[in-house]
């Protein structure tokens, strides 16, 4: 019945393929949504000529942010960090297959704020200026 | 407590047919059951008769025409204060400050009686329990005229601790704030006897009564307080509409909280006489209908009875909680049914509050996912977020087991 659990988000949630931490990374960010407690964390390795080729989450939260955090994770190795600076919602929807309300949208979308929040170096900014 | 048949609303097909709104489908198909009076509760068709009534018959501003019309809605206006009075248990309708809200009321005291009577180092006593609206004006107030805010923890059992309240009391606080029942634990608390210990301490008392005005007989007077805000749409009554009771001294020694027309006696280019209580706090064109709207909600809850409401309701929550136990790895905080109202809180081991309200929603059941507004609650228990079910009076069995059935759901495709 319910098209928001399909299988593959469920299967995500309870079985996550990305799920980790990269101690040392290149880039890496976390952040949460406190409206629902949703926290995720990305780490991100990359080669001598920019592609990203390890990447790993962790954090917590509902199935949508959790899944959605697991493929796009997994989506992203082997793309040049430029590419995925270039990754807009509509990707991130297509790759959970599923319609949200703008509540939800939040949540499936946390993990692409985080990333991008990543790649353009969020932390190295925060840390300077705080 | 007697059985659950034996205590529910006279007839509860006849008080869900006053909800106009009850009568819907969430989705073709899909009855709704409306579990959220926590948050908002439904308008019997009553009080949507009487803003339409005087929106269509008397609408005018109050308390300037000299026209029969402007004489009706200000007499509407007044006549609902009156009985809103009455329904608290106030001395007198001066007593009553009508704001858009509770968490508006709340700031009117810190505003008024807080910057003309605190100073450096005082001490406010608030409890652990408190919703956003009983924290964060304080909090504000604190950081501006350098206050202590102290706070009364929760013990286990989802009771305040009144061990520690009595040892805090030695602070001697100026003001004791609290919530006569959290809109998360579902717990009521002994509100006359913090009352009557505070007083003793030497500190004024806050009552927030948002969750206890529209559940269960509230008397103002009977409890002692000096300050009590409620809302009127948790109550059946329209948005937009709040009330403080304020002790009649006090506010009659309170400076004015926002500035205009009708709090004002007289206006000078350079000065200003504030009006008598309680026009000196309402500033400006008030919500008009709203209030009479609430009057129209008193009066609907007043032919129920608010014994039976307080009955129907925890006969309700103590089926709630029997069944919710029998769901694998939920876990309900709160006290015991006997010592809460139409609350239940829980989490579901593995599966995202957001999750579960969402499953829900697929059955028609309407629940908040969430910190409701009561995050230190929920740090309290180390989580980051519950599901709450809410409980008023159209509510019936049948909508717990409708609960029930989509909480096993949930269990199901998550299991």
């Amino acid at each position: 019945m319910d098209d928001l659990y399909r299988e593959q988000i469920i299967d995500r949630y309870k079985r996550p393929q990305m799920r980790g931490v990269l101690e040392p990374h290149d880039y890496t960010y976390e952040d949460d949504n406190p409206l629902c407690g949703d926290r995720i964390r990305i780490d991100v390795r990359v080669d001598e000529s920019g592609h990203i080729h390890e990447a790993a989450f962790s954090g917590q939260g509902c199935a949508i942010s959790q899944a959605s955090a697991d493929l796009l994770t997994e989506s992203i190795i082997g793309k040049s960090v430029e590419e995925v600076k270039a990754v807009g919602k509509e990707q991130v929807l297509d790759l959970l297959g599923i319609e949200l309300g703008p509540v939800r949208l939040k949540c499936a979308l946390l993990s692409l704020k985080v990333l991008k929040a990543g790649l353009y170096g969020m932390e190295a900014l925060e840390e300077e200026l705080i | 407590m007697a059985q659950p048949s034996q205590v529910m609303v006279a007839d509860a097909d006849r008080v869900r047919a006053e909800f106009p709104i009850l009568g819907r489908e969430t989705r073709p198909g899909v009855p709704l059951v409306y579990l959220d009076s926590a948050a908002t509760s439904q308008k019997p068709r009553k009080v949507i008769d009487a803003m339409t009534q005087f929106y269509e018959r008397q609408n005018a501003n109050i308390h300037r025409g000299v026209y029969q019309l402007a004489e009706e809605a200000t007499q509407a206006h007044e006549s609902a204060r009156a009985r809103i009075a009455q329904f608290i248990g106030a001395r007198s309708p001066r007593e009553i400050v009508f704001t858009r809200n509770t968490t508006e009321a709340i700031n009117l005291v810190a505003h008024s009686w807080g910057r003309s009577s605190l100073v450096r180092g005082d001490v406010i006593l608030l409890t652990e329990m408190e919703h956003h609206s009983n924290l964060v004006p304080w909090q504000m107030l604190a950081a501006e005229r350098d206050l202590r805010l102290e706070f009364v923890p929760i013990a286990e059992d989802g009771r305040l601790d009144l061990e520690a309240y009595g040892a805090l009391l030695e602070l001697r606080p100026r003001l004791v704030g609290f919530a006569h029942m959290s809109n998360m634990l579902g717990t009521i608390n002994p509100a006359k006897e913090i009352t009557e210990l505070a007083h003793q301490a030497g500190a004024l008392v806050l009552l927030d009564a948002a969750q206890s005005v529209p559940h269960l007989p509230v008397h103002a007077a009977d409890l002692d307080v000096d300050f009590l805000a409620f809302s009127g749409h948790k109550m059946c009554g329209p948005t937009g509409i709040g009330v403080l009771y304020g002790r009649e001294s006090l506010l009659e020694a309170m400076p004015p909280f926002l500035g205009g027309g009708d709090m004002i006696k007289r206006v000078h280019l350079r000065e200003f006489v504030p009006n008598e209580i309680p026009f000196k706090f309402e500033a400006g064109t008030p919500a008009i209908a709203e209030a009479i709207g609430l009057g129209a909600a008193v009066d609907f809850l007043c032919e129920i009875g608010m014994q039976s409401v307080l009955a129907h309701e925890q006969s309700l929550v103590a089926y709630a909680m029997q069944r919710l136990e029998e769901v694998p790895g939920l876990r309900l905080y709160g006290p015991e049914a006997d010592e809460r109202g139409g609350v239940t809180s829980f989490t579901m081991q593995g599966i995202h509050p957001h999750d579960v309200a969402q499953i829900l929603d697929q059955h028609g059941v309407a629940v908040r996912a969430g910190h409701h507004c009561a995050m230190p609650i929920h740090e309290r228990y180390g989580i980051p977020a519950s599901t709450r079910a809410s409980y008023y009076l159209y509510n019936t069995l049948a909508d717990v087991d409708r609960l029930i059935e989509g909480l096993n759901q949930a269990c199901e495709i998550f299991g």
